[in-house]
């Protein structure tokens, strides 16, 4: 074995999605300028967010749990490879069977290879960001298997031809006026005489989709949590999609990535309370599954896990950035965050949109410098309500400085740009590095537009240059952010 | 020779965390709570199930009474299902374990079935596939499910359930009927699973023997 294998390798670009094909402000101008989107975003951002403080409120050892949280992540992260070993033995003696995946591609083949071997034309899916990430469903159906979407929004999503837009309502830059649209349109056996009252159309997939659950024989999931000890995995849903794909058919293949892992099946107890006030504001979802391999008489019958790293052991490698593994997807972050409901999920390019996104993508695919990703780092104003809601602690606008200053080294390093932009982010680097500083380069950021000659100003990367972008500005801004955040919302606590 | 995916993934993580360190991890967070019936049920009408409380004497009149109101034809149930719960006069099927997702489907179809835990604070069902809840099939299919929950099921919070649980089971954790709110955040109950959630709860008769 040489020492190149040992090295943690970054997300192969090309496959999946895990990058845009522009910059982060000129996605978010186009963003911007779809009022629906925003209209959309703010309504559905602030109910979430009052649903959520309202839940939260009233479990009084919140804090408790997530200092639990975050140091089980923290202890799983260090011990990640032998509790991936437990993990798979104890898969494998209940029957089921454990694949690993180096990136994306692997993955496909290794799921595309499965389906392959039991015959199926088609398979249902449940809502998982990681099949989305590697591109799977197109992977499959380069080799002439569909791919149902099963999750109301996913379907709307995928009949939509369109790109999901947040982690938990991945349709929610869509009305019901737009959803019946694409109903009667891309819905094969649609009833034409459906009205656009959410129920309806709810029913229509139900009816839909009931024929699709009762006649296909491979499920492929996603995973929200792996027990190691136990070899457990587990869904947490709301409609019952996922209960259908992990007990209908005969064949369930699930693909997770390496960091979806707690050690220990009562480790559980902390994350079914953290996740779902976190994520939907309620005190349990209505569903979660939980299975540990092959249940003989009952559900599939054969079960494969799809253990993915494509960059994770990169990111496993910064000391800073490797919080970003413990995210546990609730999108709690996303709903407090400035710069997501003005911009949307779009925006962001990868499967993982808002703050969350902002610090796993660019770590799973590498800085360079000049890449697309790069320009995440600084969708943020840094004003840290992600942290303060995040129910396993993760500090997102620490990730976001030292991204920044990653960011900055490796264009140092690339030599792409020119020496006084370099001398420019330098300073950015410093403003970045100290919050207080930060603030105040924020409120100086209009003086210096008017100080520095126009061209200078345009060179600028991205913290300032977002400013004119996506706000819009003529004249300086009279609030920040931060600032506009502070009178905006009152912590609801 | 070529390295497996599986030492590759190994490697790179062995060499990602030298640096990383495993902190110990705080459990001062509750370790449950007293069970609470009239929390049980507040949780339960939230979700918009529908809950009718009852003596043990009372369980088969309860599945009548939901039966008849909800339009309820065909009624199905696992083995292992205490025969004095279900009602005299209507036919119940047991299932056998060929009972197919076509049998089950029906806006008709109902299933009886007992749990393992019931969870106060959240207003969660759980069902563990034992006798009297059955494969997980049964209780997905039907658009009713019927859960009878025994005082001795009920508990106070999540890490309460855990304690309980075998994780070698199939677990299925049922908070309310199914829903979704993926257009305009709107509520709608029942996309997947049963449309309708009926949960029996049954009182502790004092001097009875199926008391905790
Ligand atoms: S980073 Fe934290 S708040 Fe954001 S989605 Fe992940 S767990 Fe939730």
């Amino acid at each position: 074995m040489s020492d190149r294998t040992n090295l943690p390798v970054y997300a192969p670009l090309g496959v999946g999605r895990l990058q845009g094909d522009r910059t982060f402000p000129a996605a978010a101008k186009i963003a911007l300028a779809d009022g629906q989107l925003r209209s959309n975003l703010r309504s559905a951002t602030a109910t979430i967010r009052a649903k959520r403080a309202n839940v939260v409120g009233e479990v009084a050892d919140w804090e408790e749990l997530r200092r639990a949280g975050e140091a089980i992540k923290a202890s799983t992260m260090a011990s990640l490879d032998t509790l991936l070993i437990e993990l798979e033995r104890n898969v494998v003696a209940n029957g089921g069977a454990v694949h690993w995946a180096r990136d994306a591609a692997e993955a496909n083949r290794i799921v595309t290879g499965l389906v392959q071997a039991t015959g199926a034309k088609q398979v249902v899916k449940v809502k998982s960001m990681v099949t989305q990430e590697i591109g799977l469903n197109e992977a499959l159906a380069a080799a002439g298997i569909e791919a149902f979407e099963t999750d109301l929004a996913e379907l709307i999503i995928q009949l939509g031809h369109d790109e999901p837009s947040h982690i938990l309502v991945p349709a929610i830059h869509r009305n019901r006026a737009q959803i019946r649209e694409i109903f009667l349109q891309e819905m094969p056996g649609v009833d034409r005489s459906i009205s656009d009252e959410p129920a309806v159309l709810a029913g229509e997939a139900r009816r839909y989709l009931r024929k699709k659950f009762l006649e296909t024989k491979v499920a492929i999931s996603g995973a929200n949590f792996a027990v190691a000890d136990t070899g457990t995995l587990t869904v947490v849903e709301s409609e019952g999609n996922g209960r259908m794909c992990l007990t209908l058919p005969d064949t369930l293949i699930t693909v997770m990535g390496i960091e979806k892992l707690v050690p220990t099946w009562t480790d559980l107890e902390v994350f079914f309370q953290l996740l779902p006030r976190s994520s939907t504001g309620e005190r349990m979802n209505p569903y979660t599954s939980t299975w540990t391999g092959v249940t003989p008489g009952d559900g599939p019958q054969s079960f494969h896990l799809v253990l993915l790293d494509n960059g994770r052991t990169a990111t496993l490698a910064d000391e800073v950035g490797r919080q970003a593994l413990h995210c546990i997807r609730c999108s709690a972050c996303l709903n407090v965050c400035p710069v997501y409901e003005r911009t949307g999920g779009h925006a962001y390019g990868s499967t993982y949109p808002g703050p969350i996104g902002a610090i796993l993508s660019p770590q799973l695919t590498g800085l360079t410098g000049d890449g697309v990703n790069d320009s995440l780092p600084y969708a943020s104003t840094l004003c840290g309500a992600c942290f303060d809601v995040c129910p396993v602690r993760i500090d997102i606008p620490s990730i976001l400085v030292d991204l920044r200053a990653r960011h900055v080294e490796a264009a140092k390093a690339a030599s792409r740009i020119p020496s006084g932009e370099r001398l420019a982010m330098a300073g950015v680097g410093w403003a970045m590095a100290g919050e207080k500083r930060w603030q105040l380069a924020q409120r100086g950021a209009g003086v210096l537009r008017h100080s520095t000659r126009r061209t200078t100003i345009r060179r600028l990367p991205w913290p300032l240059s977002r400013w004119t972008a996506s706000r819009d500005l003529a004249k300086p801004p009279v609030q920040t952010f931060r600032q506009w955040w502070a009178t905006e919302h009152e912590d609801p606590s | 020779m070529t390295i497996s995916a599986r030492d590759e993934v190994l490697a790179r993580i062995r060499s990602a965390i030298v640096t990383a360190v495993s902190p110990d991890v705080p459990r001062d967070y509750r370790a449950g709570a007293a069970a609470d019936v009239e929390l049980l049920v507040d949780r339960l009408v939230d979700y918009r199930a529908i809950v009718h409380r009852c003596a043990p004497a009372g369980i088969a009149g309860a599945i009548i009474e939901a039966a008849d109101a909800a339009g309820i034809d065909r009624l199905f149930a696992p083995p292992g299902l205490d025969p004095a719960w279900q009602p005299s006069d209507r036919h119940v099927s047991i299932d056998d374990g060929t009972l197919t997702a076509t049998d089950l489907d029906g806006n008709d179809v109902g299933v009886i079935t007992t749990c393992s835990v019931a969870i106060c604070e959240t207003g969660t069902i759980v069902l563990d596939g034992g006798p009297g809840q059955g494969r997980r099939l049964l209780t997905l299919v039907p658009d009713h499910h019927i859960c009878i929950v025994l005082p001795e099921q009920v508990v106070g919070a999540v890490p309460d359930a855990f304690r309980r649980l075998d994780p070698r089971r199939p677990l299925t954790w049922i908070s309310g009927p199914s829903a979704t709110s993926d257009i305009e955040l709107k509520r709608v109950e029942g996309v997947h699973g049963p449309r309708h959630l009926v949960v029996i709860i049954v009182e502790h008769v004092p001097g009875s023997n199926s008391a905790p």
